[in-house]
């Protein structure tokens, strides 16, 4: 099976595929920014993608979630090809995503920011809202309270009329993972989570990760440099370096791996080591 | 059971107050028809430059585009009349309503069987209106005229009129509406400022357009550059304090509802929004066509006062007026676009045309700009800022008792937190 290290418990290898991605490649003009990329997911897994700067991880997302369009290869999701979908449908499908700088709507309050991601399946039409229809009562009403039984799971409910933009930073982010997963995902896409946190917010961010993950029975793929959070919660990883895999395994075999010190750190590091 | 919010009751009440005044002194002949010309003007433009704050102060696509729309729904009814006919355009709406009632059978079943989205449908509502529009215009049109002829002239002359203008608000609204969808599409892919541009070629298309009515376009009785005259005075007082409700409860209740949400959410991110599942050509476009729609109205109701049309009066300088409302009045701010619609034209139709000595007149020019300068070095964020009557306010939801979340037995369960 391509994109899957070797090694893996039998019974992880018999759990459905989620995401199959192979022979993805794309090029930025002549910059071949991801080249023959295969990774597998299986349903319920918690994988990390790493690797240094510029080597193609984000892109990676970007065509996970439609925001590129792939000069070559397939992205299956479900069975459903995604390359060429648009990116709301690719979310509607089960896919969502965080950012790795937050990008929430800053000037909209927290409700509102959750009540957003609600908005496909809001169950009224336009006229039924600008009648204010019997139907738009009741579906707003519903819609509004779901939303506050979520951020209740978030501890955001108490702030829920704040300013998206005013929390600070850490809510931030935990608010922009709960409105990436009020569109009810299957796969969880972060983007360097822990960027700007320190460590014991860290801490949190990996209780909250592992909660989210059981409570909404999800399989998370994540991109991170902080090798604290990686190497604790992610089953397997994937490193990348100029746009290619260099190496897929467990945490400790890629943390022994020569050429993965190789690219963080350089040919003289690794022939130390 | 009927459970009124105190907000909603005062602005209503205050509304019909304002109605009731000016309606007063209206029949009393205390405003004469400067006055009177400077406040539906007002309203007009009010109208163009709500729809613009729903496009450039709610949805974030700076258009330069809304004069063009204002001049076609103005355009659009005055020259039916001039080919001496009003059964024409009740015609032509009749046919619309038969084939957007076939159509909202097939997009129920549509949306039955294959989950077609609320937005697509109205956007695509609005096509088939005007297709229908057009074919029982040109195919329907000898079948129905006789009976519709004869049905109107039986009516008193008052209510036939009354109907007629309806139908003509209605047929002008429509058309600008489908103008901006069919411009909308591919030109809403661009971006904010490039968007712009394109939204200003679109103004000086139209009144190039207009100039040329009698040469370019068939249209003989629009008499091209030297303007329609023999446009029937029919706005009053009423008609244009309906519509200005009219607009300002749609847009309220459309910018209040999920849809509303969808369309802020494209101001404030549009790669975030579109990953939380928001179709963002759809939220682009369709507060592009409502504002659009809005701006045809308006145009009708102009268009029915001044009795004159020129394409003079839209050619782009003049495309700046609504702008310069909503930035003056505050971006996102309904308030202050009704407000300040009324202000602007004041301004610069009756306070500086009148304080200005004889002979001055064309210094309101230097005046205007001046005040331009002024206003965005003293109050760059508007009149009003955020400020909204409270009716116009985006609801808060009401923030629930402090809870726990806790699991038993693997369910999640949130129960309220007793305070001790």
């Amino acid at each position: 099976m391509s994109g899957r290290p070797e090694g893996l418990a039998a019974t992880v290898e018999a759990r459905p595929l989620l995401l199959e991605i192979e022979g993805l490649t794309q090029f930025f003009g002549n910059l071949r920014a991801v080249h023959d990329f295969d990774l597998s997911l299986r349903k319920g897994e918690l994988v990390g993608l790493i690797g240094p700067n510029g080597a193609g991880k984000t892109t990676v997302f970007n065509l996970i979630t439609g925001v590129y369009r792939a000069s070559a290869g397939s992205i299956r999701f479900r069975g459903m090809e995604l390359i060429g979908t648009p990116s709301h449908e690719i979310i509607q499908l089960g896919v969502a995503r965080t950012f790795q700088n937050i990008r929430l709507f800053s000037k909209l309050t927290v409700l509102d920011n959750v009540r957003i991601a609600y908005h496909p399946h809001a169950g009224y039409s336009l006229s039924d809202s600008i009648l204010r229809t019997k139907n738009y009562r009741d579906k707003e009403a519903q819609l509004t309270e779901r939303a506050q039984d979520f951020l209740a799971i978030f501890g955001l409910e108490q702030r829920q009329n704040d300013i998206a933009g005013s929390l600070p930073y850490g809510l931030q982010r935990r608010l922009e993972i709960a409105r990436a997963l009020a569109t009810n995902p299957e796969l969880l896409i972060l983007d360097e989570p822990a960027a700007g946190m320190n460590p014991q917010e860290i801490d949190e961010l990996m209780g909250l990760i592992r909660f989210i993950r059981e409570q909404f029975n999800l399989t998370i793929l994540l991109v991170e440099h902080r090798m604290r959070l990686v190497m604790n919660i992610c089953e397997w990883l994937t490193v990348m370096d100029f746009g290619e895999v260099i190496a897929r395994g467990l945490p400790d075999q890629v943390r022994d791996n020569p050429l993965v010190v190789e690219a963080y750190l350089g040919r003289q590091a690794a022939i130390l080591k | 059971m009927i459970n009124i919010k105190k907000s909603t009751l005062t602005f209503f009440g205050a509304m019909l107050a304002i109605y009731v005044v000016v309606q007063v002194l209206l029949s009393l002949g205390l405003l004469n028809n400067f006055w009177r010309g400077i406040l539906f003007w007002g309203a007009a433009i009010s109208i163009v430059a709500l729809g613009l704050n729903l496009i450039y102060g709610f949805n974030g696509q700076f258009s330069l585009g809304q004069y063009g729309f204002y001049a076609i729904g103005a355009a659009d009814i005055t020259w039916r009349w001039l080919d001496g006919d009003p059964a024409g355009i009740v015609v032509g709406f009749f046919g619309s309503l038969v084939v957007l009632g076939l159509y909202a059978l097939v997009g129920m079943a549509l949306r039955r069987f294959y989950n077609i989205k609320v937005t697509t449908r109205f956007l695509s509502y609005l096509l088939a209106t005007g297709l229908g529009y057009w074919i029982a215009v040109v195919a329907l049109r000898p079948l129905l005229e006789p009976v519709l002829n004869g049905i109107l002239n039986a009516l008193p002359a008052a209510v036939t009129q009354q109907i007629v203008f309806f139908f003509a608000l209605a047929t002008g609204a429509l058309l600008a509406g489908i103008a901006s969808f069919l411009f909308g599409i591919p030109v809403l892919s661009l971006g904010s400022d490039y968007f712009g541009i394109a939204t200003l070629g679109f103004t000086i298309i139209v009144k190039v357009l207009l100039d040329n009515t009698d040469t370019i376009l068939p249209f003989g009785e629009m008499k091209g550059a030297r303007g329609m005259v023999g446009i029937p005075q029919w706005t009053t007082w009423t008609w244009v304090f309906l519509c200005f409700m009219l607009v300002v409860i749609v847009m309220r209740n459309l910018l209040h509802s999920s849809t509303g949400r969808a369309i802020l959410s494209v101001r404030e991110d549009e790669r975030a929004a579109q990953l939380v599942g928001i179709d963002v050509t759809q939220a682009k476009l369709l507060p592009f066509v409502v504002g659009s729609i809005f701006a045809g109205l308006a145009g009708g109701i102009r268009a029915h006062d001044l009795a004159f049309l020129h394409p003079q009066s839209f050619n782009f300088i003049q495309s700046f007026n609504p702008l310069i409302i909503v930035v003056f009045g505050g971006l996102g701010s309904m308030t202050g676009t009704m407000i300040t619609g009324f202000l602007w034209i004041l301004l610069l139709e009756g306070a500086l045309r009148l304080l200005l000595p004889q002979g001055f007149e064309t210094w309101r020019f230097v005046v205007y700009p001046l005040v331009l300068l002024i206003m965005m070095l003293l109050r760059p964020e508007g009149l009003f800022g955020k400020f909204e009557f409270p009716f116009l306010e985006r609801p808060m939801a009401k923030l629930r008792p402090k809870t726990t979340f806790s699991k038993v037995d693997g369910e999640a369960v949130i129960t309220e937190e007793v305070a001790q």
